[in-house]
């Protein structure tokens, strides 16, 4: 058995591990890993993610068991301190020796930091590790607290806007210096820059070009940054990414041959100047190049494993440095050579400063292939114009019609992906081309798109592909006379419209009958909430019934918060409640130490309630008059009122009668998704009806109805359906809009995405629920007054009968409460402790 | 926290010292879970009625460590039993424990066995 070595855990020497695992002579060697850091590699593409959503496992590249379960030693926290390359030895901190058959240098990069007097200071921080993130965060919070709060990013490229990002969202002011006339200026041009420039100052970051940093200035801490022009900028705070350095320093000593500016020299077989040292990532200096993109660091990995192993793969001779920016909040990309200009080039460019875009293409004279290009704005083209550079395919006819569009009035003028080679590396991270995904949908490997991420890991990287992946997934599918259809999950091969129709016309009463005769295997937590969705809306029965399929706050009639007890939000129709009521919600929250605050839908929230509370506290509530607020379900919300013509000196209708009303008719409604609705009694439009699925506002002559709207992540306006109503013609058509879109729309899907791909749009809409071109307008009716006529409150249901309430219980075999919770007190209320 | 998951060590039928009886069937939803407690652990229970089997593991989801997972809806991802989480919807086998969306942690699994209708749980403690 031979004996690998590995220096360094990061991206690339764990891609290393993970190709080598899977070679089946993988038992011929013995794999040792040594890393630096305290954790195993993680991403580091996306570390920025740390400061959202994701936690530090969450980014690991594999679990710790990983190492294990493959048979690999890891040491982490252990760096190496001396290579020997005549006794084939290496040292650590430590003063322990290994030797090695192999050794692989993947010590990666540091940031570089320019000779500045001053970048010791307190404040100032680079951007690579998670220890680097988790201590500007934490300065970040101290000095805030001592009222301090101004951030620069020393460098603005790739990575420096990043860090600006990064810092904006930890609440800094945040200043870009970089000391060239252009931002990105290795992926940019002028115009590209000047256009990214006005972008990010629109998001509140401050750009300042041609800055040339001569000192740090401050007692201890860093206090502002002076500038070779006599100018400078008072700062609290400096992140510096002025680029990378390679970690060639072990090699140096070693007397393995470096690069004059830094990187171990390699050959295309990733082979150092030493027998049997090979060195990969960023670390390793090749074609008289440092690349610092993680996709040429993979096919480094690749090509050692493969040279070590007995292979003869070698590097290919051009690396390709085609970037996109995440998170800044637009889109830039480039490709190939951005900047090429010569005889044999002509340089296409587009500019619409308006809305803010910019493309440029360099194409060869004879218009034949696509050399390279920029991206600003707008880089939705990137995968199709990338896949026509990196395949040197040929182009259309007019190749500015590749970033003008067509305007013959034809469909796209590029090709879809099914037109590119085989040869076409759809997915660059993981070396993915064309051909094995359709390959292996073809021999049947692979039957669906997981299938594919599965076997392949395409578009587990940085996910650029994906688009193109399901597409090829798609069309090959098809071409193969397979039907590809958005089924539910793997247990029902129906979509919601299908089993809505199968449940109602074979009369299905429970959800194991229709998993039965419909679908396969147990059910998971997709299929099961949607089933229970479709049984409430076709026999509106409460979630009550059948209590295990329901998605768990419908289970439990209450919104799950994050320390795993619930809030109570009983429903105040059109936001009217009268002051006794009030005093009611008032002493519960008090009795009950719950955490009360008006939410945005114009109720009451009562947060903190544990399980076995639940049905005492709705057992108050109830006795005062209230009912459920379904603010758990996928069912009507609220319907919002302004004050309207009883008070308001504008108000043309009783607009709080009539959101009243509503709110009444549609209560406990379930749907594919929520429902929001809302009424305004003047074009003022104090409740906002235009951002619901449904609002109205009372005009000269009636109500004119919107449908559609959407707040959330994606805000749309509500679209005019119909004028001037009357309160009775107003309803009719909300029952036949809310019957129609509850029987035909994809599951989880609000009103407004309905409607974009709704075949006819709104014109469509209108002629199904004015005209009734469907013959359907009746049977939409009676069926929602059929449900309107079954309305129950849940709660009331569940307090009354002894059999339900066992369910709100945290222990089935004692009374005690969780004891795993804890709160903290802000603002004189309970809060739940912070998530670590 | 690291404390509160070292409580949760996976037992095997063969190592049970101790079958704890944790209360009727008929105390357990179908195709369902609910919460016992057994000491200071919390253990979820689950009523597989579909597959006619009994399921237990730790109640406390490893994710953001809450006394959640027999809230969870049960079913199955290619046959294998598991739960999803009730709060961001992390799913498990309830065979083994392991996280099946390919995250590190994993959560502890005990053995169950019916008899007179009622429910033991296999501890070594
Ligand atoms: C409590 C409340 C915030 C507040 O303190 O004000 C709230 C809280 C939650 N909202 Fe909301 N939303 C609340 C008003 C809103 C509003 C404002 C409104 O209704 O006028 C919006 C924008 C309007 C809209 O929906 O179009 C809103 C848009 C969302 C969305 C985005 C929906 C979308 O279509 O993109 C989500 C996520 C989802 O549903 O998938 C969401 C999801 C949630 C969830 C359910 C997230 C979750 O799964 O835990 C929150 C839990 C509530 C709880 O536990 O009680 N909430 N949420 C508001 C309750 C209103 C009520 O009385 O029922
Ligand atoms: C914030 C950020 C965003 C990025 N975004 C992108 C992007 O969008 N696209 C892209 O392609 N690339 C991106 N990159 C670059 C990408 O992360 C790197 O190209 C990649 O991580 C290089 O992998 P590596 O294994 O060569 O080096 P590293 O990931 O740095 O790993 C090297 C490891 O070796 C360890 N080590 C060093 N010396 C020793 C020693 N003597 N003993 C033991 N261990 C040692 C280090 O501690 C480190 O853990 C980004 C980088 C950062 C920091
Ligand atoms: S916006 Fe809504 S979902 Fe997001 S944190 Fe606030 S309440 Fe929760
Ligand atoms: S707490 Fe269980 S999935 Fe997040």
């Amino acid at each position: 058995m031979k004996k690998i070595i590995v220096i360094g855990n990061g991206m690339v020497g764990y891609k290393f591990c993970e190709k080598l695992v899977s070679k089946p002579n993988r038992n011929d060697y013995e794999i040792e890993v040594f890393g630096e850091e305290p954790r195993p590699a993680y991403d580091r593409v996306h570390l920025s993610e740390y400061f959202g959503e994701k936690s530090a496992e969450e980014l690991l590249m594999a679990p710790a068991n990983w190492y294990q379960e493959n048979n690999i030693k890891l040491h982490t926290s252990s760096l190496i301190s001396k290579i020997d390359t005549q006794k084939k030895e290496i040292t650590t901190y430590r003063n322990e020796t290994y030797t090695y058959n192999y050794l692989v240098i993947a010590t990666g990069s540091s940031p570089f930091i320019p000779p500045i007097k001053g970048s010791e200071k307190a404040g100032v921080f680079v951007y690579r590790t998670l220890e680097d993130l988790d201590a500007m965060k934490s300065y970040a919070s101290k000095i805030k607290k001592e009222g301090k709060a101004k951030a620069a990013i020393l460098g603005g490229g790739l990575l420096g806007l990043e860090a600006a990002n990064a810092a904006k969202e930890l609440g800094m002011e945040t200043h870009v210096v970089e000391f060239a006339p252009r931002l990105m200026p290795r992926q940019l041009d002028l115009p590209a820059s000047n256009l990214l420039k006005s972008k990010i100052e629109s998001m509140d970051i401050k750009v300042h070009l041609e800055k040339a940093t001569s000192e740090i200035v401050g007692n201890g801490a860093i206090e502002a940054m002076q500038f070779n022009d006599d100018t400078n900028l008072k700062v609290d705070m400096l992140i510096i990414s002025a680029g990378i350095r390679p970690r060639d320093e072990l090699a140096r000593e070693a007397g393995i041959k470096v690069g004059e500016r830094g990187g171990i020299w390699v050959n295309n077989q990733m082979k150092t100047s030493a027998e049997d040292v090979y060195a990969i990532g960023e670390v390793a200096l090749y074609n008289n190049g440092i690349y610092g993109l993680v996709a040429p660091g993979y096919d480094m990995a690749h090509v050692a494993v493969e040279q070590i192993t007995g292979g003869d793969v070698t590097m290919v001779s051009s690396i390709d440095m085609s970037t996109q920016l995440k998170l800044i909040g637009t889109e830039v990309a480039s490709f190939g050579d951005p900047f090429i200009e010569n005889d044999d080039v002509s340089v296409i460019a587009f500019e619409n400063k308006h809305k803010g875009i910019y493309k440029r293409i360099n194409v060869t004279k004879d218009g034949k292939k696509l050399l390279g290009g920029i991206l600003v704005g707008d880089a939705s083209d990137y995968n199709t114009l990338f896949q026509l550079y990196i395949n040197e395919m040929k182009l259309p006819e007019n190749p500015e019609d590749l970033i003008l569009g067509a305007r013959g009035g034809e469909s796209s003028s590029v090709g879809s992906v099914m037109d590119f080679p085989d040869s076409a590396q759809i997915c660059s991270c993981e070396s993915v081309t064309k051909g094995s995904i359709c390959g292996m949908i073809k021999d049947e490997t692979c039957t669906s798109l997981s299938d594919v991420v599965k076997s392949t890991k395409a578009t587990t990287g940085c996910g650029g592909c994906k688009p193109m992946v399901v597409d090829l997934v798609n069309e090959t599918l098809k071409s193969l006379g397979k039907e590809v259809k958005e089924t539910i999950c793997e247990h029902f091969h129906y979509n919601r419209q299908e089993l809505y129709d199968l449940i109602k016309i074979n009369k299905v009463q429970t959800y194991d009958e229709a998993l039965n005769l419909f679908g396969k295997g147990d059910g998971c937590e997709t299929c099961k909430p949607l089933l229970a969705s479709l049984f409430a809306s076709i026999y509106m029965e409460t979630a009550n019934k059948q209590v295990t399929i329901q998605d768990s706050n419908d289970r439990f009639l209450a919104n799950i918060q994050r320390n795993g007890t619930y809030s109570i939000v009983p429903r105040v129709p059109g936001g009217e409640i009268s002051p006794e009521k009030l005093m009611v919600l008032g002493k519960v929250a008090q009795k009950y130490d719950l955490y009360t605050k008006i939410t945005g839908g114009q109720r009451i929230d009562l947060f903190g309630a544990e399980l076995h509370q639940l049905p005492l506290i709705w057992k108050e509530l109830i006795d005062a008059g209230f009912e459920s607020g379904h603010a758990y379900g996928k069912s009507l919300r609220t319907v919002k009122s302004c004050v309207g013509s009883t008070w308001c000196r504008y108000g043309m209708h009783e607009s709080v009668s009539f959101a009243i009303e509503i709110e009444n008719r549609y209560r406990g409604l379930r749907s594919p998704h929520k429902l929001k609705g809302g009424v305004s009694g003047c074009i003022r439009e104090c409740a906002e009806a235009r951002g619901k699925d449904f609002g109205l506002i009372a005009v000269e002559g009636g109500w004119n109805l919107y449908v559609c709207g959407n707040g959330g992540a994606t805000p749309k306006h509500a679209i005019l359906l119909a004028e001037q109503l009357d309160d009775e013609t107003c309803i009719k058509y909300l029952d036949r809009f809310l019957m129609f879109y509850i029987r035909t729309a994809a599951p989880l899907t609000r009103t407004a995405p309905w409607l974009e791909k709704l075949d006819g749009g709104i014109e469509y809409l209108k002629k199904v629920v004015i005209e009734d071109s469907l013959g359907i307008a009746e049977d939409l009716e009676k069926e929602m007054q059929g449900l309107v006529d079954k309305y129950e409150c849940e709660w009331k249901q569940a307090i009354e009968d002894p059999e339900m309430m066992k369910r709100f219980k945290h222990f089935v075999n004692t009374d005690d409460s969780d004891d795993n919770i804890e709160y903290v007190s802000l603002r004189d209320q309970k809060m739940p402790k912070a998530w670590v | 926290m690291e404390q509160l998951l070292q409580q949760y060590q996976s037992v095997t039928q063969n190592k049970v010292m101790h079958w704890f009886n944790a209360g009727n069937i008929n105390d357990f939803p179908e195709n369902g879970g609910a919460c016992v407690k057994y000491k200071s652990k919390q253990i979820a229970v689950y009523n597989f009625t579909r597959k006619s089997a009994w399921y237990a593991c730790q109640n406390l989801c490893p994710h953001k460590m809450e006394m959640v997972l027999s809230r969870g809806m049960i079913g199955d991802a290619s046959g294998i039993p598991k739960v999803a989480c009730p709060l961001h919807k992390k799913t498990f086998s309830l065979e083994n424990g392991e996280n099946l969306n390919g995250e590190d942690y994993k959560i502890a699994t005990y053995p169950v066995k019916i008899e007179n209708e009622n429910v033991y749980i296999g501890f070594t403690d």
